[in-house]
């Protein structure tokens, strides 16, 4: 077996707070292979985002790591720190965020910045550096990349920004891409495009992608595997054609029957009752048993059991019939 | 069945010029940004008339005219029989009016922080002198809340609880027609079902006529009565759900649907749609969607397709058939 | 609908909380328990504030009731006896034998009656110029702010100063004692309007792009019930810390006036008076008639000015 190229194990992050500590990621292990998409899917507030700054360094105090690990092609990067921790992250993790103007610098051209990005973490010269530069542009279909590699972020449109966030999140050969919902402000004619534009990408140079988004559509397209975060801990996990047609965790379950279909008609929608538990009001047991329509009496006092080798984090998964 | 909304040729034309000065010295005219260009629609009675399109499309503002929060710059709005453009007598416009409500997309910024909850909700009311005795306690019942929150404030609730809460607003006025721009936007998913079960049970029981405006075209097929697609502030297909999911007649619609994720669409490989929305303030010529066409001739760049009937769906193409 | 009532139920103990209820478990008050500088500032505001408004009944004699003067008293050093009456004050005396301790403490109170005054004054005119400009935009705006933007070209005391000698050229002569207060805080609260305006502006500015005030102006609310119950209220966190910081500023600005000699007159001295009136016995020897007052005001302004920057800090929530 080939060692993942991200492999977290028990990480939990913790914020202390006034009321308490809060656990916005919960004891959540998951793996990305090569080449794989693992889609990071849930609600707001499931610490899906949380756990995607974690990897690369970014919590902000007071949040803070308080256990388990993160290890980046076999090498453990939690306990990183500063200027190790930047440059790992420059060299190996590729960012996309939702705004593409976060992650680009608006006083400099983006040709500036595919370069400088390269120059730092590859062994080439600056000519072969603004070659490439070129060549990003072009691959991540910019028109004309040649002419507008001198051009500042604000002279393209959301699109076409967020094209080149992806050539500057892969520009340094990075084996991992977290892209923490990188279409959701784009419209839906340019979302197509992006996420074709990012899975033929990270396909073609076998980069491991973790793709975190609210979007269950975008999953199902996108991801090979997915991971269902809720209240900061993984509820299921596996690939993602079984997890979607045949959900085990009844969140997941009440997450696919509430998302409306377009090749459904006029009927009345599934509802999951109620809303996610706050942070400081974590219930006992199951976090989600609450709102659970199979909730038993073990589910309000034991915790809902680690995924380790199961699928779904609970006590009573639902199992098809065929399965049976 | 009667119309109970008729819009006829409604267009916005915003101005977007720079300041004076600027213009002098950069010898620039004036800049304008047609957002709404000669829509016709009718909203039937106790229907849901859904309008679908991506940013720039003008949706959003085609509802802020027929609220009163816009001026049209020209074209009718007609509610109820009154052309709320055109009408001089003051007290029928306000009666119509008072009949028109809205629900907004950022449950966050429509609730004023700094006020209590019942007096968010009666404000519709009490503004105009009305009696407002256990309402806000009867609405929030009504829409799934607990009648003793009416003394809390916004900030203690969940943002679906807040769009209850805007529903329950909305409501108080007791209005026949409210206006839902990207009601669920902002909201998860299992909280975007409830409150458009809400929506609906709501319809149903009061009589209620929507119009609903948003860009998730899974959330309209399973809302609306009539969809209308916009395009750079045009109108270019209306069709009923079934027939525009099914067998949509613009080039627009169908890339559209096509470009949509589905949940169903595990691993699906199309060719993602080209080029994207043109500048709205220097749009394409003739059809504005004849450079991301792929029917395009030439006549869809001279000419402005006009809404034909084609079988029970209206489309502006001049190719579609 | 009966599936969403039971799951969307309230807690059934939620009555209405009580304003002070929700204040003692506001992150405000928490944050105001934690900060040391904050309790000691509010602290000595208190202090002085409350021997500032009690002043008849905590100084020992009234410095302007001429019956209780005793010119044989005058420059006793503090805390030792007269040569010849074998009275001992504080803070000693001044050269007209009135208790130092006394007149601190009145003039106290017309620092800071002129000082909260002015606030108050240029906090009306700028919320009001704010609110409208904000609100209506165009050329309103466009004059309000660029008035605005002359004014502050200039130093706001020499803008005092002018306002102040335009206004005593129109008192008449025989009311200008009388008028000197009120003239100093109209003088002092023209010249600190501008601050006000322009946050008000800004935060109106903000304030109208939300939905909520769309959702009130649908309804057909006039501009001025949305100005005032939907926009102020959300306005007020920065015109509370700006007020907070003005008061300091206010309080020395009327001092320096004073002390220039064009504020509070000798009859009703205040800090900036005394002040004036020390400096005169600095070199002979008699310290304390300068050096009480001076600290009187030191701790007034840096308490009240530490106040409003903690106010700031704790009101701002990019920093929180």
């Amino acid at each position: 077996m080939t060692t993942p190229v991200l492999s977290i194990r028990n990480l939990s992050v913790e914020i202390p707070t006034r009321q308490g500590i809060l656990k916005p990621v919960d004891r959540v292990s998951y793996d990305i292979a090569a080449g794989e998409i693992l889609g990071v899917v849930g609600e707001s507030g499931a610490g899906k985002s949380m756990a995607g700054n974690a990897v690369i360094g970014l919590l902000n105090r007071p949040a803070h790591i308080a256990g388990g690990e993160i290890r980046l092609n076999g090498a453990r990067i939690d306990p990183l720190e500063g200027e190790e921790m930047r440059r790992m992250r420059g060299k190996e993790i590729g960012m996309i965020f939702q705004d593409p103007l976060t992650s680009l610098n608006p006083l400099l051209t983006i040709g500036d910045q595919l370069t400088e990005t390269m120059l730092t973490h590859l062994p080439i010269g600056r000519k072969e550096a603004e070659k490439r530069a070129v060549a990003a542009l072009d691959e991540v279909g910019i028109p004309g990349a040649k002419e507008r590699i001198d051009s500042y972020p604000h002279e393209f449109s959301g699109g076409m920004r967020q094209r080149v966030v992806i050539a500057l999140a892969l520009c340094a050969e990075p084996s991992l891409v977290i892209a923490d919902e990188p279409t959701t402000a784009l419209d839906v004619s340019v979302q197509a495009q992006i996420i074709a534009l990012l899975k033929r990408l990270c396909r073609e140079r076998g980069t491991a992608v973790m793709l975190i988004t609210h979007d269950m559509g975008v999953i199902a397209e996108a991801a090979d595997r997915v991971a269902v975060m809720y209240a900061g801990r993984l509820a299921e996990l596996g690939p993602v054609r079984e997890v979607l047609t045949e959900p085990r965790h009844p969140y997941t379950h009440g997450l696919m029957a509430s998302t409306p279909l377009a090749s459904q008609g006029q009927t009345r929608l599934h509802q999951i009752p109620g809303s996610m538990p706050k942070l400081n009001y974590m219930p006992d047991g199951c976090a989600f048993h609450p709102r659970c329509p199979r909730a038993a009496d073990k589910c309000r006092t034991a915790p809902a059991p680690t995924l380790t080798d199961g699928r779904a984090a609970c006590w009573f998964p639902m199992v098809t019939e065929a399965a049976e | 069945m009667t119309a109970h909304v008729t819009v006829r040729g409604l267009t916005r034309i915003f101005d977007v010029s720079k300041p004076l000065l600027n213009r002098i010295l950069e010898r620039r005219g004036k800049a304008f940004l047609t957002a709404v260009s000669e829509v016709d629609f009718e909203i039937e009675e106790r229907t849901t008339y859904a309008l679908v399109g991506e940013s720039g499309s003008g949706k959003s503002t085609i509802g802020k005219m027929l609220v009163g929060l816009l001026n049209p710059s020209g074209g009718d709005v007609e509610v109820e029989g009154v052309n709320l453009a055109k009408e001089t007598d003051g007290d029928k416009v306000a009666e119509v009016r008072s009949d028109i409500q809205m629900i907004f997309q950022d449950p966050y910024a429509s609730l004023n922080p700094r006020w209590r909850v019942r007096d968010i909700i009666v404000e519709p009311v009490a503004s105009k002198g009305g009696d407002t005795k256990g309402l806000a306690e009867k609405l929030l019942e009504q829409v799934g809340l607990h009648p003793s929150d009416a003394g809390k404030f916004p900030h203690e609730f969940s943002g679906g609880q807040r769009q209850r809460i805007c529903i329950a607003r909305a409501l108080a006025s007791n209005p026949r027609l409210i206006v839902c721009d990207e009601p669920t936007s902002a909201l998860d998913v299992s909280v975007q079902a409830q409150v458009l079960n809400l929506m609906s049970d709501l319809k149903d029981e009061l009589g209620l006529t929507y119009l609903l405006i948003t860009h998730d075209l899974t959330v309209v097929r399973h809302m609306a009565d009539r969809i209308g697609v916009l395009y750079l502030g045009r109108l270019v297909e209306e069709a009923d759900p079934e027939t525009l999911f099914t067998d949509p007649k613009h080039p627009y619609s169908r890339m559209l649907l096509d470009a949509a994720p589905r949940m169903d669409g595990f691993g699906r490989e199309v060719p993602p749609p080209t080029g994207e929305i043109p500048d709205p303030i220097d749009p394409p010529s003739g059809c504005a969607f004849h450079p991301r066409c792929p029917l395009a001739a030439d006549i869809c760049k001279a000419e402005r397709p006009q809404m034909r009937l084609i079988g029970t769906s209206k489309v502006a193409c001049h190719l579609a058939e | 609908m009966t599936d969403t009532q039971t799951n969307q139920a309230a807690p059934p103990e939620a009555v209405d909380k009580s304003l002070w209820q929700d204040f003692r478990e506001s992150d405000f008050f928490y944050a105001f328990k934690r900060s040391p500088v904050a309790l000691v500032s509010f602290a000595v505001v208190c202090i002085l504030v409350l021997s500032a408004v009690f002043a008849p009944l905590i100084a020992p004699t009234n410095p302007f009731d001429p019956a209780s003067l005793n010119l044989m008293n005058g420059f006793t050093p503090p805390l030792e006896p007269n040569a010849f009456t074998g009275d001992a004050f504080l803070m000693g005396t001044d050269d007209q034998g009135r208790d130092v301790f006394s007149t601190i403490l009145y003039g106290m109170r017309i620092s800071l009656f002129v000082g909260a005054s002015a606030v108050l004054f240029a906090m009306v005119l700028g919320i009001t110029l704010g609110l409208v400009s904000g609100y209506f935009g165009g050329w309103t705006e466009t004059i309000i702010m660029r008035v605005a933007d002359v004014q502050l070209t200039f130093p706001s005391i020499l803008v005092a100063m002018l306002i102040f000698g335009i206004a005593k050229g129109f008192t008449p002569v025989e009311y200008r004692d009388q008028m000197a207060i009120w003239v100093l805080i109209l003088a002092i609260g023209l010249s600190d309007w501008v601050q006000f305006a322009r946050v008000v502006r800004g935060a109106t500015l903000v304030e109208k792009s939300k939905d909520y005030v769309a959702a009130a102006r649908l309804i057909g609310r006039s501009p001025w019930a949305i100005m005032l119950k939907h926009i102020l209220p959300n306005a007020l966190s920065p015109v509370l810390v700006i007020a907070t910081i003005s008061l300091a500023l206010a309080i020395i600005a009327e001092a320096t006036l004073s002390f220039l000699g064009v504020g509070a007159p000798p009859t009703q001295p205040s800090l900036g008076t005394l002040i004036r009136i020390g400096q005169g016995f600095l070199f002979s020897g008699e310290w304390w008639i300068l050096f009480f007052p001076a600290c009187t005001l030191l701790a007034l302004a840096l308490s009240v000015n530490l106040l409003g920057d903690w106010l700031r800090d704790a009101l701002n929530p990019r920093l929180r």
